[in-house]
């Protein structure tokens, strides 16, 4: 392959797998940016909605939907909801109860949803891991002799789609404007007449329906599913999210998108293997938090008093 | 009006009533007996002797998982240290017990070095890890320390896998035990021995740590940490003193299980792992040190007991951190009422 052709691949990958962390960023982003929590339960929430959408794929694949792009968008509306509802759930079971208790509690609180969800779908799947079957060919179109599938850029477009629509939501409802002012100061808010627990619980289900999505397209895009998927992206999900800024919304894309592509040309370097892939991307964690902890778009700011 | 006065009423009654649960009055009044030193010292020394003479009444079994307790309560205490005196959530504990026992497995395996002189290295490696993660990252918000502790647990790992000094994924094999006063260490009763002496010491230096002038720097750092840099304390310094303290404490462990197994590979050290100790450290209550040694306890026995269990292990274990921190934030162990 010559090097014009490197470039366009591992740009195509990078744009891929960045879109997949930029989604998943982008709950960590308003989660942490509106209750201060880092959710170590959204990983696992991304895989859920995997699994939950190859239910849904696979029982309308015996249906007259069928498994190709009618059952797939469907279904893909179907998690969205699901899993969205779930983490509303988690949210009012777990992490209302202790909202003005420490951080470490918290934390831990978090972590023990975590492990609940995803040895649950361990027991479930016996810790296998399950194809993902769509009925989807692999037709598509070559960008010089780099052959992409319509999958595969159907899948960008779609995220990016996502993002946008996100992006939109924040910035021109009221709703948005909500968050935006619970992010800043959620007592103000309250006393403002801004009701908290709707908004909160609102971040919860976008969060949610977001990862979900993102880990349904992991499934159509990788082609499988395991129960401990999320752990990994989730560690570098969050490291998007600190290089953009966390409780920026729009820093977690760009760092979702950044991250992918630094990943997919760093495995190019010849003493950087595919297997110091995740040692790569957590080392970049680490530096960015040692030197730029407010990211490229994050503000400067001071700890509670 | 009346309504919301008989509801407060109902609430002072709730309160009274825990006060007066008779579980909690049992524990007042064995506190108030254990305040005497001659009750409480014979006490210890019964529990000791008793420890000491368990390996000649009890089968092969039964010292492996007394073993194993006594390993975890090391490991126990060693983040204890980090997460319940000092307050920092470190989800990557496994890491430091991963570099002492590859550090002594590499020496004894590649260099032929004793192992009792591989100690001394290990705690040296043990305090450059303590330093390399706590080091630029302890000044940052409490949520990013866990998630680089996270981090760094996985780098550790992942190196592991992927170097050939650590024999990639198989590990290292073939660790030759040591010999102690001309006596070769082979048996189960010997290592259970070994790890009852560091278990001891490591609650003797952890009770002596608590009540030292760094012990009360960390407690008031974990409180209020603006007052406590107002009050003079150096909160960078303390808490990169409990990291490097906890990683020795880890790596010691680590050492020793290097030399007991005879074999280590990097699916010993995985994030589950270092979960389950947390689980011990919230369990028993953070910072607590009588409890940290009854959660260790209880994280080794209980799946021992409940053998059918298997693989809910660990969905039990998220379900019951959940419902503690929600319930019972302070651990099982209950706060003495004075």
């Amino acid at each position: 392959m010559s090097l014009q052709e490197i470039v366009i691949q591992q740009l195509f990958n990078g744009l891929l797998l960045g879109s997949f962390y930029g989604l998943v960023a982008l709950g960590y982003s308003m989660v942490y940016g509106i209750i201060k929590l880092l959710n170590f339960a959204h990983a696992d929430i991304y895989m859920v909605g995997g699994f939950c959408s190859l239910t849904i794929l696979t029982f309308f694949g015996k249906t007259f939907i069928g498994n190709r792009w009618l059952g797939i968008v469907i279904s893909m509306l179907i998690t969205m909801i699901i899993v969205g509802l779930l983490g509303v759930i988690i949210e009012r079971i777990a992490y209302k109860p202790l909202r003005n208790a420490p951080r470490l509690s918290l934390l831990i609180t978090a972590l023990g949803v975590s492990m609940i969800l995803y040895n649950s779908v361990m027991v479930i799947t016996a810790g296998e891991y399950r194809a993902y079957k769509t009925g989807l060919g692999y037709e598509g179109f070559s960008i010089g002799s780099v052959f992409v599938t319509h999958t595969q850029a159907i899948l960008i477009v779609a995220a990016v789609a996502l993002m946008l629509v996100l992006h939109l939501f924040i910035t021109r409802t009221m709703y948005g404007k909500a968050m935006r002012a619970i992010s800043m100061d959620l007592d103000c808010c309250r006393l403002m007449g801004v009701n908290v627990n709707k908004i909160i619980a609102l971040t919860f289900f976008i969060g949610s329906m977001l990862a979900a999505s993102a880990g349904m397209m992991a499934g159509v895009y990788y082609g499988s599913l395991h129960f401990f998927m999320g752990f990994v992206i989730g560690i570098k999900a969050f490291t998007s999210a600190v290089i953009g800024g966390i409780g920026v919304i729009p820093g977690a894309m760009l760092g979702g998108l950044l991250l992918g592509l630094l990943e997919s040309f760093g495995t190019q370097i010849p003493f950087i293997g595919s297997e110091w892939k995740d040692v790569f991307s957590f080392s970049i964690l680490i530096l960015i938090l040692i030197f730029k902890p407010t990211g490229l778009l994050g503000k400067k700011e001071s700890e509670r008093m | 009006m009346k309504d919301k006065q008989t509801g407060l009423q109902t609430v002072v009654d709730k309160k009274a009533k825990k006060i007066d649960n008779p579980f909690v009055e049992l524990i007042d009044k064995f506190y108030v007996l254990f305040d005497n030193k001659r009750v409480r010292y014979s006490v210890l020394a019964a529990l000791l002797a008793v420890l000491l003479y368990l390996p000649m009444i009890t089968s092969m079994y039964f010292m492996e998982v007394m073993t194993n307790v006594w390993f975890h309560v090391v490991v126990c205490l060693g983040l204890n240290i980090i997460v319940g005196f000092a307050g920092l959530l470190s989800l990557g504990y496994a890491a430091f017990f991963a570099v002492g026992a590859y550090t002594t497995g590499i020496l004894i395996l590649h260099y032929g070095v004793s192992f009792w002189l591989t100690l001394p290295v290990s705690v040296l490696m043990a305090i450059i890890a303590g330093l390399a993660i706590g080091g630029p990252t302890l000044k940052l918000r409490s949520d990013y320390l866990a998630i680089v502790t996270l981090g760094f647990g996985e780098i550790t790992r992942l190196a592991a896998r992927n170097l050939d000094i650590t024999g990639r994924a198989t590990g290292l094999v073939g660790i030759e035990r040591p010999t102690l006063f001309g006596m070769a260490m082979v048996k189960i009763n010997h290592f259970y021995y070994a790890f009852l002496i560091l278990a001891v010491l490591a609650i003797f230096i952890s009770y002596r740590l608590q009540d030292s002038r760094l012990g009360r720097a960390w407690k008031c750092i974990r409180e209020d940490e603006d007052a406590a840099e107002a009050m003079g304390i150096n909160v960078v310094a303390a808490r990169l003193l409990a990291f490097i303290i906890g990683s020795v404490f880890g790596a010691l462990a680590g050492s020793f299980m290097a030399i007991k197994m005879t074999a280590i590979s990097p699916e010993s050290f995985l994030f589950t792992q270092s979960v389950m100790i947390l689980l011990a450290v919230v369990l028993g209550g953070m910072g607590k040190i009588p409890g940290v040694v009854l959660g260790a306890f209880a994280v080794v026995v209980f799946p021992e007991v409940f053998r059918g269990i298997g693989k809910y292990r660990m969905l039990i274990f998220g379900a019951v951190l959940l419902v503690l921190m929600i319930y019972r934030p302070q651990g099982l162990w209950p706060e003495r009422h004075t």
